[in-house]
């Protein structure tokens, strides 16, 4: 295996560039290290001011979502061995498609207000106390949902799709998944009130299925699937409400941007 | 400097002086392999039109008698038309492909606990593609 | 931009307003998003809808290290279980140093708690029939760990964050980093910020302000422990006068992955999994923790408690009995007889790191694991309410010391306490913060010296030349050198000696950043800063106390001393930057303090003294 590896990485503070730049640093091969730990490396050692987001270094909080060599990854997730078979150069950028704050920090608030516009908690019409018992449900209902509820918010899906880059209204990949995981858990009763959102030029008929979302996902979660699944039953449920219309039940169509 | 009051956490924030906003290129789609993909995919439905124009050229054909059918025959023989034929019937091989391949997505079965492949909810339509294709060609061939 | 127009002087005529001179003014305010701040936000929320709450985080809460928990969490539920079981398993593991009427509380809240968190749609694994599901754990005399797969910790603050969202009053403030407590009158009255994105530094009033930050695991080289948690919570409220409590008991979860120090759940221990020495021999069984059996027995072998089985790895290394690697000694866990559906039933997220970070399959190869630091015991000293003795603050989680874990806490329980203690100072902080006036200006002066403090120390300084890094690596180095698994007292001063010298190299720290905007760099230092005091602490601590109890072990005080250290160390800063160690006896109530016996001994639980009646 080769000594060095050289990264080449955007760097951008707003304060003295107009626009960002690349700087290159030559970083020491181990074959555990993962491309977050040359970026601390660097850190450490060479450019205190590097900045990036990083924190449980296992895959699970979501922090360290950045393009490598133009591929949205987790970058306590990958490998610099893999890089140094393909030509030994590693080029990170922050992620795509989102306003950067300085190097490879994004911007996220646009991010969590989709998040918050599908409502994404558990919404029951009766009052049920905790000391009244669990809801039941049985390991087949909850395989229902499971797969949804694995999203840990890194962002790669907004990265990956290009639909998000061209209209920044769109709610996006990890937002209606979030949406599904509730629609589709057995305790919940709230999917009219997320339809208004949903089924929205906005909301999933903007999803053109370019299918790049559920590729760069990290865990699996599939929010392609999520997205034409709920297609498939908006559908249903517009032809459903021809033959028994139901009444207060009807959709309110709400523009997405309240 | 007036400070803003901070009264809840911001929604959308949609221009802030100091975020740098990339520029997405009108040419997005040839950055990647995969966008280059989708965008043929779904390029690929004008190639369904195409052979649907071509049917009613030769259904007008039809109803205008057997020289119209024949110059239209005459047509069809020509460099051009074979050409624009074969890329069609790529791209309409193409589009099938994609979609029986993507449909499966949109309808998860489960099947004692386990959710069947998506492969296997693929494979009825092919099935009934590749009969129904021997059947026509069959019937036009024999 | 001239950064002193970011903090305006109060105006004159006005500092008798509630409102504060920065323009944020809230009644109750919380440190840290995880799962601690975020129940407690909950809480404070429903007891009164009106109130003005902040959760102030310098990451975005599904960030905060909640999400990293695997295991479960402890609530008793199943009818062939009761609360004094749990009680005991509890405070037998803490090595009698728990306050037996938290632990009383915290095990009668804890099955609600859980109950309350499925209400909100948390995904918990299922029996057949629908009801919640539970396993055996470390510790533990019952099945009562509740679990969601191997990401309890990750659903729960999930759920958690989620719900928050629907509450209006909960304003969040998001990636902004509190560099100090603003007390004055004897009373906290909010935080000192930096918002990270545009650097600007702004106090935030409060009438009460609830600490939620985690504990403070990256004191130490090697750890599960993410990059945030370097104990901020603790050194603010240490630097504001409130005391910390047992910082000595720092927990070493037996199964760390080498290198990394990413954490292999103690539920591989719970499903069968066997610890295995380089003779392939189950080491265990020569540290009085009961003999080998096929299946897992509770409370034995290697479902013992943490510190114990961190030790026998201790014993085993000085014995040349462990595997040698480049990143330090291991033993294998042996999950191999588990067999493929189990594993990935039960344990999915355990294959994927070892498969990821050790390019090891479990269900085919033994995993190499050694003992890592998980948790902290010790930190902000709280009454049961979640009440520091300085009054405006609270505390809950992990950086809260109530105490329930004495010197060992028992895997499951930090999650539930999360939840319980959450609560409990959620309301206390709500009902204190109801009936105070709001903070007036005083406050102000305080915010300016602050940032007149960030600008000369670290912002506009010339001329340092230490780096960040580098100390604390030495830091690091020391402190698991003086307060590891084992100590002496010669080794513990020698790191108290260094930790002195490294404060005083601290005063000469030099960054390459100098930007306002989201510079990470002014953040490690003062994390760093935060680290040295929090370290301080935990040496001075581990040098008083000449016993040896639970996680706390002294080859030169090898016995448990309950004469004299049946207590609590609550250490106090000093003006002159040193600490001053007093103690605090514990609360027993009803189980009077007896061996700690695991394996075989423990057919016959202790008879615990009837509860006691109000006269």
């Amino acid at each position: 295996m080769a000594d060095n590896i050289t990264l080449e990485i955007a760097r951008y503070s707003p304060e003295q560039d107009a626009k960002p730049h690349f700087e290159s640093f030559q970083v020491p091969v181990h074959k555990e290290w993962v491309v977050l730990d040359a970026l601390n490396h660097i850190k450490d050692k060479l450019d205190g001011s590097l900045t990036y987001r990083w924190s449980c270094r296992m895959g699970i909080c979501g922090s360290c979502g950045m393009m490598v060599n133009g591929e949205p990854k987790l970058t306590c997730a990958t490998f610099l061995s893999s890089y140094v078979r393909n030509g030994n150069k590693i080029r990170v950028e922050p992620l795509r498609y989102f306003p950067v704050v300085r190097d490879l920090v994004t911007e996220l608030t646009d991010f969590l207000a989709k998040l918050k516009k599908v409502r994404p908690w558990l919404i029951r019409r009766d009052d049920l106390r905790p000391t009244e018992g669990e809801f039941l449900q049985t390991p087949g209902q909850l395989d229902a949902y499971k797969q949804f509820s694995m999203c840990i918010n890194c962002t790669l899906c907004y990265a990956a799709c290009p639909v998000v880059g061209l209209d920044p209204i769109f709610v996006g990949p990890a937002a209606i998944a979030l949406a599904q995981r509730y629609n589709k858990d057995s305790r919940d009763q709230g999917a009219d009130e997320r339809m208004a959102v949903l089924a929205h030029p906005e909301g999933v008929w903007g999803c053109t299925f370019v299918g790049e979302c559920t590729r760069v996902c990290p865990k699996h979660v599939d929010p392609a699937g999520a997205i034409q699944q709920y297609k498939l039953s908006a559908v249903l449920d517009w032809m459903k409400a021809f033959v028994k219309p139901r009444g207060h039940q009807a959709v309110r169509r709400e523009s997405a941007n309240d | 400097m007036n400070q803003p009051t901070i009264k809840a956490a911001p929604t959308y924030t949609e221009f802030h002086p100091r975020w740098y906003r990339p520029h997405v290129s009108v040419y997005w789609w040839l950055g990647q392999w995969q966008y280059l993909k989708f965008i043929l995919r779904e390029l690929s439905s004008v190639a369904v039109a195409v052979f649907v124009v071509i049917t009613l050229f030769q259904l007008r054909a039809l109803r205008n008698g057997p020289e119209a059918y024949a110059r239209f025959q005459h047509w069809l023989q020509t460099p051009l038309a074979i050409a624009l034929n074969t890329v069609s019937f790529l791209f309409v091989v193409f589009h099938t492909i994609t979609w029986f391949n993507l449909a499966p997505s949109a309808m998860p079965i489960r099947f004692r606990g386990k959710r069947l492949p998506d492969l296997l909810l693929a494979a009825p339509n092919y099935i009934v593609w590749a009969v129904v294709s021997f059947a026509v060609a069959w019937l036009i061939l024999r | 931009m001239p950064i002193c127009a970011l903090i305006r002087a109060a105006p004159s005529g006005t500092a008798a307003s509630g409102e504060s001179m920065d323009g944020s003014s809230h009644d109750v305010l919380l440190v840290g998003g995880g799962g601690a701040g975020l129940r407690a936000a909950i809480a404070a929320a429903e007891v009164n809808p009106k109130l003005r709450i902040a959760v102030v985080s310098k990451v975005y809460p599904m960030r905060s290290h909640t999400v990293s928990a695997e295991g479960g969490a402890a609530g008793v539920v199943k009818p062939d279980d009761s609360l004094d079981e749990h009680a005991y398993d509890t405070i037998s593991g803490g090595d009698w140093l728990c306050d037996q009427d938290a632990v009383e509380a915290f095990v009668k809240e804890a099955p609600e708690e859980l109950l309350r968190l499925e209400h909100w749609g948390c995904p918990w694994s299922r029996e057949p029939d629908g009801h919640i599901a539970v396993r055996a754990f470390g510790g533990m005399k019952k099945r009562r760990t509740w679990f969601a797969a191997d990401k309890t910790g990750f659903h729960m603050l999930h759920t958690l964050f989620q719900t928050t969202l629907k509450y209006e009053p909960i304003t969040r403030y998001d990636e902004w980093f509190v560099t100090k407590l603003l007390v004055d009158d004897g009373r906290v009255q909010g935080v000192v910020a930096i918002e990270l994105m545009s650097g600007r530094i702004q106090a935030i009033t409060a009438k009460a302000v609830i600490l939620c930050t985690g504990g403070c695991g990256r004191v130490f080289p090697f750890t599960t422990n993410a990059n945030i948690k370097n104990g901020d919570g603790m050194a603010l409220a240490y630097r504001a006068g409130a005391p910390l409590k047992d910082m000595e008991f720092v927990q070493y979860h037996p199964t760390g992955l080498p290198f990394t120090g990413i954490l292999i759940t103690e539920a591989a221990r719970a499903e069968g999994g066997y610890m295995l020495n380089k003779d392939g021999y189950r080491y265990l069984q020569d540290y009085n923790l009961g003999k080998p059996e096929p299946k897992p027995v509770l409370r034995s072998m290697e479902l013992g408690p943490r510190d114990r089985l961190s030790q026998a790895f201790v014993k085993e290394d000085q014995k040349g009995r462990t595997i040698p690697t480049p990143y330090g000694s291991v033993v294998h866990l042996d999950l191999r007889h588990l067999g493929e559906k189990i594993i990935n039933a039960k344990l999915p997220f355990v294959r994927e790191l070892c498969l990821k970070y050790q390019n090891i399959d479990p269900v085919k190869e033994l995993v190499p694991v050694r003992p890592v630091v998980h948790y902290m015991m010790g930190g902000v000293s709280t009454d049961i309410n979640g009440t520091t003795p300085l009054a405006g603050l609270y505390a809950a989680g992990e950086v809260a010391c109530v105490s329930i874990n004495g010197a060992n806490r028992l895997g499951s329980n930090s999650l539930p306490e999360c939840l319980v203690f959450g609560a409990r100072a959620g309301q206390a902080a709500a009902q204190f913060a109801a009936e105070q006036k709001a903070p007036d200006g005083k406050t102000v002066a305080q915010a300016i010296d602050e940032q007149r403090r960030l600008e000369t120390q670290f912002l506009r300084k010339t001329g340092g030349w230490e780096r960040i890094a580098i100390l604390r690596e030495q830091m690091q180095k020391s402190v698991e050198s003086g307060a590891g698994i084992y100590r002496e007292e010669r080794s513990v001063t020698e790191a108290s000696n260094t930790l002195r010298e490294l404060q005083e190299r601290f005063a000469n720290i030099s960054l390459d950043d100098h930007s306002r905007t989201f510079n990470t760099e002014l953040q490690s230092a003062l994390e760093l800063g935060f680290m040295l005091d929090v370290a301080e602490s935990i040496v001075q601590c581990a040098l008083s106390r000449t016993e040896s109890r639970g996680a706390h072990q002294r080859t030169d005080f090898p016995a448990r001393d309950d004469q004299n250290f049946l207590a609590h160390s609550v250490v106090y800063r000093q003006a002159d930057g040193s600490s001053r160690v007093e103690y605090l006896p514990v609360k027993i109530t009803r189980w009077a303090p007896g061996e700690r016996v695991y394996g075989e001994q423990t057919k016959e639980q202790p008879q615990a003294l009837p509860v006691r009646r109000a006269s």
